[in-house]
């Protein structure tokens, strides 16, 4: 019986998620749900997201009440076939019960993050799922790799996946051995010698895009494919204003409509998202390493890296939120127009430039179709 | 790397960091090496209640027993800021500042001022403030308003680990005086704090929850009493904002009035007696600057008028509870 009955969880999304907060319900009791479908919109301190349908029934129950918040595994709807007795749905919801807390599953997946030294320096990153198809995740200007925690456990289902903090970011040490492209595609490739990975799918977002665009050229057997996300490099204009700002945001009151600049939905930049930002560029050490790398990105605003990456006859993915407020979106559609056999181009509306964060389920399938 | 960590620890740590650092930051107190190698100890005590312990080993040149005579090491730390160092001088109990009052009112806060503004004087005075203990009247006082009157000192009072930690080393990156308020009933309190070093900048109130029906402003000891009666207010669907002011000189009223403008109702707590205290100064303001958007009279839940009281259930009467916080949120609602 247990197998016809498809349970709707509260996700986990990241490290601290404990609980999150029912927006919206986006299907009605009853409806029909293929694999995929978009049935609850989540909100958490971090951010807001939609859970999917990972099989397909009939929607019998929606049990989570819009506006309230519920733990982390918490039951919120059931699907389920029309052969299924209604007595059957009760007994399940009545029997469920929230799996104890994180202790298990950090057990099996080893923890979440784990630290190595990389010249020197403290890095921080993720290792999660197995296997010899390794995906390497890198962030943006003053993001970290928590940017890919809608992305990271998703893709690990079917690959290797690792995330690191870039030097200067997160949680890693916070200088920057050599600031320019060059020096930071180094610092990846050494990243990737120690942990053993001889070449990885390497997805880089905005500047994590460019990064790996210098790594494609400088050390192309380390390199399989190319995800670039709202990159940067792929074109001499980037939204200076917004860097600028990011730099010298020194309150809350300051950060958060440079933040929004973000995101489609500026509603999505809660008071939690501005005080991490804040917190981090608070760091001993932080704020020198934005201005170099700030400089570094809009010196290099002339340095086009697409044609060479083009031209090493890599497979690239490029996706874009159509709303990119920081990167123009006519740069992927430029790609798109090029016709370039060895080029995909995708882009997503109602997306700003964290896309990964907005279109996190869009991005996460895309992706994964692309690594094959 | 965040870690939870108590109150206590966060200011150990700030105070490490710092030393080590900068090496003209010092530590003076009572006991900072006392202890030292009497039985059954392989460290300095600490001072009283042991919040600079480990850092004699580590900072053995940075760091200086005081004779219990407050206007002598007060006016020593005073005295070395204006020559160049960054003394961070613990004074045990505020209380005591009754005898190092001139050194610290009509000296330090006046260098700058008296001297052509030629004149630095960054000494850090960390000094144990608040009721909680059973200490009784002359160890349990609150005196943050006595301080934030001069013109010339700064006033700090965090309510939780990560401020504590920003707002020290701040504190003794800052090239003023400033009075770090330490709330002894706050030390075992534990929270997040980030192993690397970080600064709060001055005059930032934290903005701890969002409501929109009652503003409710508070400092140090009495932030969490706030955030508690907020809790059981949002059972009755009445959701309030919180505001940790977190630095008392400078502060940040315009956190304070942008909320009042927009809730038109404020509750001021304040561990302090009622009279010339944050409470009456944040009421002022707001009644000044944001009367128009006032639906309510101003309330201040404070200690009452009188001395702190030694025996427990009085002192515990004579403490803020939630209970106060909660039933002034309803008056400004009626």
């Amino acid at each position: 019986m247990k197998q016809n009955l498809i349970p709707i969880l509260m996700p986990k999304w990241g490290l601290t998620m404990e609980e999150g907060q029912v927006t919206e319900w986006l299907v009605k009791e009853g409806s029909k749900i293929s694999m995929g479908d978009e049935i609850i919109e989540v909100e958490t301190d971090k951010i807001a997201g939609v859970v999917e349908a990972v099989d397909v029934g009939l929607l019998r129950r929606c049990i989570a009440e819009t506006g309230k918040t519920y733990p982390v595994k918490s039951l919120l709807g059931v699907l389920a076939d029309s052969s299924v007795l209604d007595s059957e749905i009760e007994t399940f919801i009545e029997a469920y019960e929230i799996p104890d807390s994180g202790d298990e599953d950090a057990e099996e997946s080893g923890p979440q993050y784990l630290y190595t030294e990389v010249d020197g320096l403290r890095v921080r990153y993720a290792d999660r799922g197995s296997g010899d198809s390794v995906v390497l995740l890198l962030h943006g200007f003053g993001g970290d790799l928590d940017n890919w925690l809608f992305n990271l456990d998703t893709l690990a289902e079917k690959h290797r996946v690792l995330a690191l903090d870039l030097p200067g970011h997160g949680e890693s040490g916070k200088s920057i051995p050599d600031p320019s492209l060059s020096g930071m595609a180094r610092f990846v490739n050494k990243f990737l010698e120690i942990v053993g990975v001889p070449s990885a799918h390497i997805v880089g977002h905005s500047m994590g895009g460019a990064i790996a665009m210098q790594l494609a050229t400088e050390r192309p057997e380390s390199v399989d494919s190319l995800g670039l996300i709202c990159s940067s490099g792929l074109g001499p204009e980037i939204n200076s204003d917004y860097l600028q700002g990011f730099v010298d945001a020194q309150s809350r009151r300051e950060l958060k409509p440079v933040l929004q600049q973000l995101f489609a939905d500026e509603s999505l930049v809660n008071r939690k998202l501005v005080d991490d930002v804040l917190k981090y560029k608070r760091l001993d050490g932080v704020d020198a390493v934005l201005r170099t790398l700030s400089a570094t990105l809009l010196s290099g605003t002339q340095t086009i890296l697409s044609d060479k990456t083009i031209d090493s006859g890599k497979p690239i993915l490029v996706i874009w939120g159509e709303k990119d407020c920081i990167i123009p979106v006519a740069y992927a559609q430029k790609l798109a127009d090029s016709g370039n056999s060895s080029v995909e181009v995708e882009i997503f509306d109602s997306a700003g430039h964290m896309v990964q964060m907005e279109k996190a389920n869009d991005v996460n399938r895309r992706l994964l179709k692309f690594f094959g | 790397m965040a870690r939870t960590i108590s109150f206590k620890d966060a200011i150990n740590e700030a105070l490490d960091q710092e030393m080590t650092r900068d090496k003209s930051v010092i530590v003076m107190g009572e006991d900072s090496i006392g202890g030292t190698g009497s039985p059954g100890e392989d460290d300095a005590w600490g001072g009283p209640m042991g919040v600079t312990k480990g850092l004699y080993g580590k900072h053995g040149n940075q760091i200086m027993d005081t004779p219990l005579s407050e206007s002598a090491y007060i006016g020593a730390a005073i005295g070395a800021a204006a020559c160049g160092m960054r003394p961070v001088a613990e004074m045990m109990f505020v209380d005591f500042m009754g005898v190092c009052f001139d050194q610290i009112y009509n000296q330090a806060a006046k260098f700058k001022y008296m001297f052509g503004g030629k004149a630095e004087t960054p000494v850090v005075i960390r000094t144990m403030v608040g009721a909680g203990i059973n200490a009784a009247a002359q160890h349990s006082q609150m005196l943050t308003g006595i301080f934030t009157h001069i013109p010339g000192l700064k006033v700090v009072c965090p309510s939780n680990p990560y401020d504590a930690k920003g707002l020290l080393i701040q504190s003794i990156r800052d090239n003023d005086p400033v009075i770090f308020c330490e709330h002894k009933s706050l030390y075992g309190v534990e929270g997040e704090v980030s192993e690397e070093s970080y600064v709060i900048p001055f005059a930032e109130a934290n903005v701890m929850r969002d409501g929109g029906d009652v503003t409710i402003v508070a400092y140090g000891m009495m932030v969490g009493k706030a955030m508690d009666a907020a809790e059981t207010l949002a059972k009755e669907g009445v959701e309030c904002d919180v505001i940790d002011l977190r630095t008392l000189s400078p502060i940040d009223m315009e956190t304070v009035i942008e909320s009042v403008e927009n809730t038109g109702r404020l509750v001021v707590v304040d561990e302090s007696n009622p009279r010339c205290s944050i409470a009456t100064d944040v009421s002022a303001q707001v009644a000044q600057q944001a009367f128009k958007s006032l639906k309510a009279q101003i309330e201040m839940v404070t200690a009452p008028h009188t001395p702190v009281p030694f025996t427990t259930t009085l002192e515990k009467l004579y403490i803020p509870s939630a209970e106060q916080v909660v039933v002034a949120v309803r008056k400004t609602l009626n």
